[in-house]
């Protein structure tokens, strides 16, 4: 899905990072890994918080360039709480996916960021909406992005079933990204994950050592 | 309400000592003027009515709408200079646009409503524009939401409502919605439709033709015009109903005036109470029917 941000050409801090979003009954799972690096090789921050609140039930990973990513949600953030106060209700998760895709689509030539949006309203539950780099904007119900996401495309796809119970969401969200973690390079740090339903947000972080290992760990 | 401004109604940026703004006041009377709208909001759905007074012989049915589509679940049923209400219309259809093409959804109708509020007064606040001559009503159908109906005066306020009525028979409007208990009805239910007939007593025998639109479940939360179908057989029905009250009204008042002497007595009793309303049928018919009226039975109204 994105494009790997390890090329030299690349300036500044970017995120060679790894993004998922999964539903499950009730609710949604996001999650992130906290890795920030430099041109591939130096790890500028072993614990950035890749997952942004922008209302309370709806939340953002970035992925791309960090700097745009940032300055687009916190234009966004800002847009979205005006428009809830004026609208006198939450924001519905496909109107903060919208505000974001407006801001990436109309800037393309500037931008290199790309988001995954998940949250819950209570018009259509949980839902999982990406915008892509160029501005697309598609709903599913479990999506990957990063660099470290190709690695785990096979594991995403075998092991994710739709209703699965809050505890085997966020086992699946962790396994997976303790996976892309483990042969992603500029993927790396502790796995921030944040499980969102109806009655609230629960932020869960698993440390580096407490993250599942494999046979070859 | 009518009070002769006197140099403070020249402009809308002036208010007069007892602090009101004549301009506003005077785009209001303008809608006065004109034929009734209604709109009523029923459990499953929003139906309007405007009553399109024809002018003349050669109108060409059909044409000169006064409601409008704003969005696919939003309708606007005007009354009040048309020409306003159109570009009205327009920018309301561009609000709900921007909106959708920002946030991805379907606009809500209070937020749509408070927009174009919004707008409208802005154009009480300046001398260089009048404001606008025109009220409107909105309603929308969601499934989650249900049915609203909101209102927009020329003073730019917008308050929801369970039924409303602009235009010239408002107050017999009004009064005949709160008899029906709207909240209780659902959209094909034909007593809506009886209003605008009632109401339009004021104009005699000018004729009219009825514009229907409704928007509800039954039209998948669609905002569409009624079609030709239900639309007469309501039409029939609310001819009907009218013209038995209006028998009835007569038939009480024979027997409060005494049995007439002749049937020329009887047609001038008829006159004198039913006005004009029964000028379009015949006197004769309408003493056959007195018999008949002691069966009858308003509460079955009810079960439509």
């Amino acid at each position: 899905m994105e494009k790997h941000y390890t090329d030299s050409k690349v300036k500044g801090v970017s995120t060679g990072t790894t993004i998922l979003a999964a539903i499950f009954d009730g609710g949604v799972v996001i999650g992130s890994d906290s890795r920030a690096s430099m041109g591939g090789e130096y790890v500028s921050s072993k614990t950035i918080n890749k997952v942004i609140q922008v209302h309370d039930r709806i939340f953002c990973c970035m992925a791309g360039s960090l700097a745009d990513a940032q300055a687009v949600i916190k234009s966004a953030k800002s847009h979205l709480s005006f428009h809830s106060v004026q609208m006198e209700s939450p924001p519905l998760v496909i109107a903060a996916a919208s505000v974001l895709k407006e801001l990436c689509y109309k800037n393309k030539d500037e931008l290199q960021a790309g988001f995954l949006t998940a949250g819950w309203d209570s018009k259509k539950g949980a839902q999982v909406y990406v915008v892509s780099l160029g501005g697309m904007l598609i709903s599913q119900q479990v999506t990957i992005g990063g660099s470290g996401s190709t690695y785990i495309y096979g594991y995403v796809d075998a092991k994710y079933k739709p209703n699965m119970t809050r505890e085997e969401c966020l086992q699946f969200a962790t396994n997976a990204l303790a996976l892309a973690m483990g042969r992603d390079n500029v993927s790396g740090g502790v796995a921030h994950l944040v499980v969102i339903t109806g009655k609230g947000v629960e932020h869960v972080v698993v440390p580096g050592d407490k993250l599942p290992r494999f046979h070859d760990e | 309400m009518s009070s002769i401004g006197t140099g403070y109604d020249l402009s809308a940026s002036t208010f007069s000592p007892d602090g009101r703004v004549f301009q506003v006041e005077y785009a209001m009377k303008a809608v006065e003027n004109s034929s009734t709208a209604i709109g009523i909001r029923c459990k499953d759905g929003i139906v309007f009515g405007v009553e399109k007074l024809v002018l003349s012989k050669l109108y060409e049915e059909g044409s000169n709408k006064r409601i409008f589509n704003i969005d696919r679940h939003v309708g606007m049923a005007v009354a009040g200079l048309l020409a306003d209400a159109r570009s009205l219309a327009e920018v309301a259809r561009e609000e709900a646009s921007n909106f959708r093409s920002n946030y991805g959804h379907d606009i809500p109708l209070k937020h749509l409503s408070d927009r174009v509020a919004m707008y409208v007064h802005a154009y009480t606040l300046y001398s260089a524009v009048r404001p606008f001559g025109c009220s409107f009503i909105l309603g929308s159908y969601d499934k989650d939401d249900g049915a609203q109906l909101y209102m927009v005066d020329p003073s730019g306020i917008s308050y929801g409502y369970w039924g409303c009525a602009i235009g010239k028979a408002k107050q017999a409007a009004k009064t005949e919605i709160e008899k029906l208990q709207v909240r209780r009805l659902y959209s094909r239910q034909k007593q809506k439709l009886k209003l605008i007939y009632i109401v339009h007593d004021e104009v005699k025998d000018k004729a009219f033709e009825l514009e229907l639109s409704w928007v509800g479940d039954v039209t998948n939360g669609r905002h569409e015009l009624v079609p030709k179908d239900v639309k007469e057989e309501a039409e029939k029905y609310a001819k009907v109903r009218l013209y038995e009250t209006e028998c009835s009204e007569f038939y009480n008042s024979c027997e409060t005036a005494g049995p007439p002497a002749s049937m020329l007595g009887v047609r001038s009793v008829l006159q004198v109470v039913c006005g004009k309303r029964c000028c379009r049928r015949s006197t004769w018919t309408c003493f056959l029917f007195q018999d008949s009226l002691e069966e009858e039975d308003d509460s079955d109204e009810d079960n439509m």
